[in-house]
């Protein structure tokens, strides 16, 4: 409150409680606005969905006055005999537990490693680690198929697991690192006093301690390898192997532009627990964010 | 306390599990890639002759591979510009004290977790002449909304870019606002008492302060962004006339339609270089920028 407060400052009460009223409402108009456009293709596919399934496309008047609203599409969706989309769903379920699984162990060893011990060379040997995550999958897509394919591992679970983490072992092991960092050391030197291996506290100290970053992990893990496409197309030729990912693919195909209610039934089948998913882990999708050193 | 720096043999046992996964998985691919590239070598064909650097002078005269190129560097230098400044200004505004914002970051996160076969899918109606949402909306506006979004040239790819911007809005605006929150907000206060408007504040503020995050933001948008596939592969299929043919999904017809395996890890190792060649050219002038604006 000093004599240099400028006079706009000092407008008076009421104008300035209209202006912050209209801001707060051109920013509400803004967002409503952005959360339509994100919102509202997934309610016109629900809503779709459950149209006649002979049904024209809808436009926006008839979107939500069909002919009957027809549940039974998504049964029809779930007995269509070319389409397992049971098989598909254990596939995606089954891959993408594999992934993640392999991905917390590489990782969680590996961050381990780097934070806590001493080795020759380690600095050098995090630095290549961090290298690889500049190179894109898809230099190695073809090298990889040719690998998979010389193991015999097309068309098997091996062969849609094993080869995945390319995507994200090295940023697994560094979002991992910078939290193992700030774990305090006296926790482990406790441990170590008490005659714990290194593995014993890797085991009941750090990983306890760690398990919103684990956490964090597996919720980037699961949504890249369940919504992936790539590489479940290449390494599966057999219906019986494909994931949902890729099974909605070839669904789409089957039906190219016309049936779109079962389309979209089956599409809303695939995203379905994707989405759940998300709003019950998103707050570790925004602790990725900051653990991994964002903040600015 | 000591033993923990004393250098020992057992980090290696904790790297050694990710370090050989990645040296089995993504180094030892990357060098076949590269082995690859120099040969002709069809996957059907039993001899693969040694071509030198055959395959990439091939490729430099290739009109249809160029054409691919052009496209990329298109679809790169619209969409990344673009998805960086909407993920800004919608970071600036939930980042507003106001009720209801949690649920705001929530919707606008949903298309970068979902299915992008299912996305493409929706997008696809979105487009379409007549009963498109889009349409629709050009004929509510009074227009004639006959429009072939995905069958013109001009539009395909623009159609493309912003399916991306609605794609990647959520994760960039998450980062910025992480960014923004790490702000100290005494400094907005301190300048609000110098009689700073909202647009200065932000302009002298809030973008300096971003700027770590904001090249972060910028090369990992411009990676995602030369790796653009399955919207390509879902809806367009490279056409019409090639127009949205960009390099991966060019790439994946080399290698997967026509086979010829060497050829297309010749052009992987282009998309390589470019991703590699742009992304240093960004770290290079957005740290410049910075520095130059702390200064002042």
């Amino acid at each position: 409150m000093t004599g240099n407060m400028p006079t706009r400052a000092r407008a008076s009460p009421a104008a300035s409680r209209v202006l912050r009223a209209l801001r707060t409402v051109v920013v509400y108009a803004l967002l409503l606005l952005i959360a339509l456009s994100t919102a509202l293709p997934l309610v016109w596919m629900v809503c779709t969905s459950l149209h006649p399934p002979h049904a024209q496309l809808p436009t926006m008047r008839t979107l939500f006055a069909p002919d009957g609203w027809h549940w039974d599409n998504y049964s029809y969706v779930f007995t269509f005999a070319e389409l397992p989309i049971w098989r598909f769903a254990v596939n995606s379920v089954l891959v993408t537990a594999g992934v993640v699984l392999l991905q917390l162990t590489l990782c969680s060893l590996a961050a381990y490693g780097f934070a806590r011990l001493q080795f020759r060379g380690r600095d050098a040997l995090f630095v290549v680690f961090l290298l690889t995550m500049m190179v894109p999958a898809q230099v190695l897509i073809v090298p990889l198929f040719a690998l998979v394919r010389h193991l015999g591992w097309l068309d098997t679970y091996g062969g849609l697991i094993v080869p995945y983490p390319y995507l994200s072992t090295a940023f697994g092991t560094f979002l991992l690192r910078q939290f193992f960092v700030g774990i305090p050391t006296s926790l482990d030197d406790a441990a170590r006093l008490d005659g714990c291996s290194d593995l014993r506290i890797f085991w009941h100290v750090i990983l306890p301690a760690a398990k919103p970053a684990l956490a964090t992990l597996a919720a980037f893990a699961f949504i890249w390898t369940w919504t992936d496409f790539y590489w479940p197309m290449l390494a599966t030729s057999s219906t019986t192997m494909r994931t949902l990912e890729v099974g909605l693919s070839v669904f789409k195909d089957a039906y190219h532009g016309t049936r779109w209610p079962l389309q979209m039934a089956a599409a809303v089948i695939v995203l379905a627990p994707v989405l759940l998913f998300f709003l019950v882990m998103q707050r570790f999708f925004v602790k990725g964010v900051v653990l991994s050193g964002l903040k600015g | 306390m000591k033993s923990v720096e004393r250098p020992s043999w057992r980090g290696y046992l904790f790297v050694a599990p990710a370090t050989v996964y990645l040296a089995v998985f993504a180094l030892l691919p990357l060098g076949v890639a590269g082995y690859l590239a120099l040969h002709r070598w069809h996957l059907l064909k039993p001899e693969h002759p040694f071509v030198g650097g055959g395959n990439f002078t091939a490729l430099w005269t290739d009109p249809f591979f160029r054409q691919a190129v052009s496209n990329t560097l298109l679809y790169v230098v619209l969409s990344v510009p673009l998805g960086v400044v909407t993920a800004l200004g919608v970071a600036v505004l939930v980042a507003q004290p106001l009720r209801g914002m949690g649920l705001f970051r929530t919707l606008f996160y949903i298309p970068a977790v979902s299915s992008q076969v299912a996305l493409s899918m929706v997008w696809i109606w979105i487009l379409l002449p007549e009963v498109g949402l889009l349409n629709g909306c050009v004929k509510w506006l009074g227009g004639a909304g006959t429009t072939n979004f995905l069958g013109e040239p001009g539009w395909a790819l623009l159609a493309l870019v912003a399916m991306s911007l609605w794609i990647g809005l959520g994760p960039r605006m998450i980062i910025f606002l992480a960014g923004i929150q790490s702000i100290p907000g005494s400094l907005f206060e301190a300048a609000a008492l110098d009689g700073c408007n909202a647009w200065r504040r932000f302009l002298h503020i809030t973008l300096p302060l971003l700027a770590p995050t904001m090249l972060f933001v910028v090369v990992t948008t411009t990676i995602a962004a030369f790796q653009l596939f399955t919207p390509v592969y879902v809806m367009t299929r490279g056409g019409p006339r090639r127009s949205t043919d960009v390099l991966l999904y060019h790439i994946y017809q080399e290698a997967w339609q026509k086979l010829e395996l060497g050829m297309a890890s010749a052009q992987s190792y282009v998309l390589f270089a470019m991703i590699l060649v742009v992304a240093l050219v960004q770290f290079r002038l957005l740290r410049r920028g910075w520095t130059g604006v702390s200064m002042n």
